[in-house]
């Protein structure tokens, strides 16, 4: 009986939390829509230009005017979008003519794909680079680090990019070129994720899986160097930390070996601050890869927004914006979840 | 220590090759067959003939669907039957009779009669999407159109529009994307809530014309297939697919590595880069587009008539045609580009700082003056800009220029809220009204008029060239009428706020193997069906 009524007060304080979750992140995501949608209408661009070009006439300009529901106060405005984006509505795209959401639907996996594919390059890469640089302070190694790091904080994506296909595609033919998909493997897998990859696996087309990992790997590979950059700047700084610590010379002194010491213990003890790290990283990468997108003829969710944002297209803007924002909340949540897995202390 | 970087170094080695392992065997050149293009796509919003009025979007409609007519790409002022095999117009200038070509089929199987062809003006004048003012221009209305425009058997079109004109400019506006001609039956079966099948034909093609629409993924890629029952003979070629790639310089390393057939928006660089591929070839045409300067005649200096000749005498035409858009645009100087009826091919303004200097003196600005100009920041907007800001100021004319995005640029123009505005103008179909309306006619000057033209957005109020520009429609006689327009552009081009600067010239770069695209004078007329590779 006793136990009973312990779990059920533990499941209502679970419960409780979970409510309060639940209720900070429709807030956050409230106060997303707020800002955005009065950013949208403050902007000295004329959404009703997106909708009938330059040439329409006065009574088309005014239909599209008042279709837009531009005659109606602000608040008003809001109040609509509001009331329809909890239906699930988030209305049609200018640009797309379609609903948001299929826009999304299509958009976002090319972006999840691509930059989930980068953070894995940066992971990789970036986290045995700055444990060596930190390790062997002032080696080679550890200039090497930096110069590789300040190269991919400091050349442009989009120089990075072009002079990527300019050599691994023009000149060497390693990779394929711009778009998702080589022309004659379009269409051929039916999309079930949206993430290409998975999807030619699920069909079972191994070519269409090779062809798309072909064009994937450049731009991935030049959006994870600048996230490997990153990280492996700050792995570096928390690995040269924790190897001051007192556990550290403990550990020699019981003749652990460097080995261990390093990879197992100094790792293990940075393992929460890093994936804060990789995880801003990646969240950078899913709203930030605008210019790879374009210099790779790739079609995601970044340049979908800014598209829409230069032309007005503040629905699509907002529902955009609005995924990238529960996208942040839920690898938050992730990280928070992760946490308490590799490091008991935090629960 | 040695151990973990050889963990390291395998790591990266592992990551590597497992990569270029993957890629080894990809390299597929463009399918057989199908013809890939690059080019920037990103302004299509609608397929719907009667909606679609973007440069990329008229140029998809223009391969599916036919019209009544059509003209000869390389003598505008032939115009030729599409859907219609013969014409004619009654004694009174109002009434048209059309006679529809028979034994045409729609991609459905359905034949194209004239029923098919009243029911899509109909469509486009009730659906009153930007383009509709092309045909609502003759008088039609939801209360006039059953009997303006009608069908009295499937092999017959008459059409009456409220006064008479010069038959080419209502023919040449039948030439227009928004005249083309819907499969009525089809469209009518996808119709929700009165929407005459817009959301339908917004993604789908219920056409007669060379290919059907295959899919099209905004921003992305369209892909068109060959129609096995064209009228005019099947396509050269089984698919068409256009590609959206956004930089020039991506195109062309596309373009020399075979992965398209065409690269579509080169600029510049490209095209003098590509100068020594031999394997490589330019097919060029010229187009409407006119680029030029409007000075907005709300700001009492640029309303001086000896400021707006010292202006344009202060614009290196030459040197910007060479050093900038060499190959991309040439120097013209009239508001009716070349090739249009009664067009002006002078150009006489050339660079000449003595003479501007003198008019600015004339005006009680020696020393010039400031002034700004918002400018589309891409190439090669930008780039003129800068180039003006140059010669401009060594007459001591300060141009600050204001960078913004196109959409934020026009925005201010057609609030009337420039000092200068540089953009292009691409005429709507091809008669010289078209572009004579715009920059020659301002009938209201008002800021609530209905009418507003670009010699409106700059505030140019010019009632007596209105009357004669308006006249100049109703002049039947082409002689006469082409005078007419020689006398305008002469006045305009002295006397006008604009800066008539360059017309462009239309490049498409593709292996010297494939051939047959068609690059016509307007946007609308670039042809996929005569391509081979």
């Amino acid at each position: 009986m006793s136990t009973l009524s312990l779990s059920s007060g533990a499941l209502r304080r679970g419960g409780l939390a979970a409510a309060k979750l639940l209720i900070a992140i429709a807030l956050t995501l409230l106060g997303l829509l707020l800002v955005t949608f009065f950013i949208g209408r403050v902007m000295p661009i004329d959404p009703v230009l997106a909708v009938v070009g330059d040439r329409a006439t006065k009574e088309v300009y005014d239909a599209a005017y008042k279709a837009l529901a531009l005659d109606r106060p602000l608040t008003v405005q809001f109040w609509i979008y509001v009331t329809n984006v909890l239906q699930g509505n988030f209305g049609n795209s200018v640009l797309t003519s379609r609903p948001i959401v299929e826009d999304v639907i299509r958009f976002f996996p090319a972006t999840l794909e691509l930059a989930t594919f980068g953070t894995f390059i940066g992971v990789v890469i970036g986290v045995p680079l700055g444990v060596q640089a930190a390790v062997h302070q002032g080696k080679w190694i550890d200039q090497v680090a930096r110069f590789v790091g300040l190269l991919g904080y400091s050349a442009p994506v989009f120089w990075l990019g072009l002079m990527g296909l300019l050599i691994f595609y023009a000149k060497l033919d390693w990779v394929g070129g711009p778009g998702r998909l080589d022309v004659a493997f379009d269409d051929l897998v039916d999309p079930v994720t949206g993430v290409l990859l998975i999807d030619a696996v699920l069909a079972g087309e191994w070519e269409v899986f090779t062809n798309a990992f072909s064009h994937l790997i450049l731009p991935a590979a030049v959006l994870g160097y600048s996230s490997m950059a990153y990280i492996s700047r700050m792995t570096r700084s928390f690995m040269v930390e924790q190897l001051r610590q007192e556990y550290i010379t403990t550990a020699r002194v019981k003749g652990l070996s460097e080995r261990r010491i390093v990879w197992g213990h100094a790792l293990g003890n940075i393992a929460v601050p890093l994936i804060t790290v990789i995880a801003l990283s990646y969240a950078h990468l899913l709203e930030g890869s605008v210019l790879t997108e374009t210099v790779f003829a790739w079609p995601g969710l970044g340049s979908y927004i800014t598209a829409s944002l230069l032309n007005a297209d503040m629905n699509a803007v907002l529902g955009g914006t609005l995924v990238v924002g529960a996208t942040f909340i839920l690898l938050n949540l992730f990280c928070d979840l992760l946490y308490r897995v590799v490091d008991p202390r935090a629960k | 220590m040695k151990l973990s970087t050889k963990i390291l170094t395998g790591t990266m080695l592992a990551g590597v090759s497992l990569a270029f392992a993957l890629t080894g065997a990809v390299q597929a050149a463009t399918p057989k067959d199908t013809v890939v293009m690059a080019k920037q796509i990103d302004d299509i919003i609608s397929l719907d003939p009667a909606e679609s009025f973007e440069f990329s979007g008229s140029e998809a409609v223009g391969n599916i669907y036919d019209r009544l007519l059509t003209y000869d790409f390389k003598d505008v002022s032939k115009i030729k039957g599409q859907i219609a095999e013969s014409w004619a117009v009654a004694e009174d200038g109002l009434t048209y009779t059309f006679k529809i070509r028979k034994g045409m089929k729609f991609h459905s199987g359905n034949p194209v009669t004239a029923e098919d062809a009243a029911y899509s003006i109909h469509r486009a004048v009730l659906l009153n999407k930007s383009p509709a003012f092309i045909l609502q221009q003759f008088g039609f209305n939801k209360d006039n159109l059953a009997d303006r425009v009608r069908a009295p058997d499937a092999e017959t079109l008459i059409i009456r529009v409220d006064k008479p004109v010069a038959p080419t400019f209502f023919y040449y506006c039948l030439t227009a994307s928004v005249a083309s001609v819907v499969d009525s039956k089809l469209v009518k079966t996808k119709e929700v809530n009165g929407d005459f099948g817009n959301e339908f034909l917004k993604t789908n093609s219920a056409a007669s014309g060379a290919y059907v629409l295959r899919s099209w993924k905004a921003k992305e890629s369209y892909t068109l297939d060959a129609f096995d029952g064209y009228w005019a003979g099947k396509a050269k070629n089984k698919r068409v697919v256009v590609r959206h790639i956004a930089e020039a310089a991506t195109q062309r390393l596309m373009l020399e590595k075979g992965d398209v057939d065409y690269a579509r928006n080169l600029e510049k660089d490209q095209i003098i880069g590509l100068a020594s591929n031999k394997s490589v070839v330019l097919d060029s045409g010229v187009k409407g587009s006119l680029m030029y300067l409007g000075l907005n005649q709300k700001n009492p200096i640029l309303a001086k008539p000896e400021v707006r000749q010292a202006l344009k005498m202060l614009v290196d035409y030459k040197s910007i045609e060479e050093n900038i858009l060499k190959g991309t645009r040439v120097t013209h100087q009239a508001f009716l580009p070349t090739g249009f009826l009664g067009a002006l091919n002078d150009n006489p303004y050339s660079f000449d700082l003595a003479k501007a200097k003198e008019l600015l003196a004339k005006a009680g600005h020696p020393d010039g003056f400031s002034v700004t100009m918002d400018v589309r920041n891409v190439s090669p907007y930008a780039d003129v800009a800068q180039a003006v800001q140059a010669s401009w100021a060594k007459a001591g004319v300060k141009l600050e220029l204001i960078p913004g995005d196109g959409k934020q640029t026009l925005t201010k123009y057609r609030a009337r809220n420039h000092d200068i505005y540089i953009g292009d103008w691409g005429p709507d179909y091809q008669d010289p009204h078209t572009n004579a309306e715009t920059f020659a006619i301002n009938l209201d000057n008002s800021d609530t008029t209905k009418s507003k033209t670009l010699a409106w957005r700059n505030s140019w109020d010019i009632p007596a060239m209105s009357k004669k520009t308006l006249a100049a429609v109703e002049e039947r006689d082409p002689a006469k009428r082409a005078q007419i327009y020689l006398d305008i552009q002469k006045e305009h081009q002295a006397s006008s706020p604009f800066v008539v600067m360059f017309q462009q010239i239309e490049v498409a770069a593709h292996p010297a193997n494939v051939k047959g695209f068609i690059i016509g004078p307007s946007f609308d007329v670039n042809l996929y069906s005569q391509i081979t590779k």
